[in-house]
């Protein structure tokens, strides 16, 4: 882009300068040229943006090692920005007490779920102190709300009877 | 013959940085569609292409829709750029030349008062094409004929051809003719096959067909009473899968 805008300067130097108004064509042409990269590095840059954002929702507040290996260091820095917005966010919601709107994607239907452990995730501690230990093929009735990062991330799965 | 060599090798700086554009434009095609991460998820929402005349400056689809090559006759002289004729060598583009310019440029460079360039239309909007839609809609395939014809045909319109009321004409009836069809097959089609249906599809019908497969989807999961089964998002078993991928030598 650099060189195309150096041309471009001597260009319309030249023009100004000698007089000579059929140069202007090819300036414009060139600029064309510049103004078409810059969209396409901005878009691509925005794609990239959206689809860290969809990572928030989809994957929750950290994320995984390679994940982070591809994104520079703005990028990580708009996480979180966008990690901090969000939670100050749901704790403005539902009068103060806050309310995680990352949960409960589909509406729920009861309270307590049944679970199939896919790999082993190691000791899992629920709200009245009860530790489970998640082997590979273990099934458990646990609350919702407290499986359901689990099963996004793939560590369990929601067995329907 | 020093400052020659020089802008020698300057325009060949500027032929690469061109070209390294039009490689990102295809590895951007390629992150959506195939290798990365498939994101079809509810979360991410990708700029949408825009509608009727206007384009939408961060849509990647519409980026894509104008790198289309159209012909075109030069009005006037462009010093300095032979290089970007490959039929002759000369160190200027001379007035009257035909060449074919990508959309983007095509439309930077275009004003009303003709002085620079004068488009000619892709022959699928001339008049022999516009009887064959007008007769039968149903039965053209529209990705041969470039997969952007809606898109590229309302782009066409902004470069004032006395024929533009025609080519917006043949373009409703084009896609009203098709429609019926497409709604249809995309509303009925499950848990089969469908790229024998979508290869005669445009890439603004394709879009719509793969949301009306999804919300055929989604509504028979919800009949089957899947709608309430929790899920892993699509990214994770993706990455799981890319990760055995790697693992396996």
């Amino acid at each position: 882009m650099e060189a195309l805008y150096e041309q471009n300067q001597t260009d319309v130097n030249e023009a100004k300068a000698d007089g000579r108004a059929e140069l202007i064509p090819s300036i414009k042409l060139r600029h064309c040229c510049l103004l078409r990269n810059q969209r396409c590095l901005t878009a691509y840059l925005y794609d990239r943006l959206l689809r860290i954002r969809a990572l928030r929702w989809e994957y929750g507040s950290v994320l995984p090692a390679n994940v982070r290996f591809h994104m520079c260091a703005e990028e990580v820095q708009w996480f979180t920005h966008y990690k901090k917005s969000l939670a100050s966010f749901m704790r403005s919601l539902g009068g103060g007490e806050g309310l995680d709107i990352t949960q409960d994607m589909k509406p729920p239907k009861s309270l307590y779920i049944e679970v199939r452990c896919l790999k082993d995730h190691g000791e899992f501690e629920i709200d009245d102190g009860t530790v489970i230990l998640l082997k590979k093929n273990s099934q458990h009735f646990l609350p919702r709300w407290k499986c359901e990062q689990l099963i996004r991330q793939g560590v369990l799965e929601h067995v329907m009877s | 013959m020093a400052p020659k060599q020089q802008g020698g090798r300057v325009v060949t700086q500027q032929t690469r940085s061109l070209l390294n554009i039009s490689v990102n434009i295809l590895g951007i095609q390629l992150l959506s569609t195939s290798f990365g991460y498939k994101m079809d998820t509810l979360s991410y929402l990708p700029v949408q292409p825009g509608v009727g005349m206007e384009e939408n400056f961060l849509s990647l689809d519409d980026i894509l829709l104008s790198h289309e090559r159209l012909p075109i006759r030069t009005e006037c002289s462009f010093p300095r750029l032979g290089f970007l004729e490959k039929s002759s060598d000369t160190k200027d583009i001379t007035e009257g030349t035909k060449m074919e310019l990508p959309l983007w440029l095509s439309k930077g460079l275009y004003e009303k008062k003709r002085r620079v360039l004068s488009v000619e239309l892709p022959k699928i909007y001339k008049e022999g094409w516009r009887t064959v839609f007008n007769a039968d809609p149903n039965v053209v395939d529209l990705h041969k004929m470039g997969p952007y014809y809606y898109g590229l045909g309302s782009q066409m319109l902004h470069f004032d051809s006395p024929e533009n009321p025609e080519i917006a004409q043949t373009l409703l009836q084009t896609f009203i003719g098709r429609f019926r069809r497409n709604m249809d097959s995309s509303q009925n089609a499950y848990n089969e096959d469908t790229s024998a249906l979508v290869e005669r599809l445009d890439c603004l019908e394709k879009a719509l067909f793969t949301s009306g497969q999804s919300g055929l989807n989604s509504f028979q999961s919800w009949e089957k009473g899947q709608a309430s089964q929790l899920t892993a998002s699509s990214l994770v078993l993706n990455y799981r899968k890319r990760k055995i991928n790697d693992l396996q030598p």
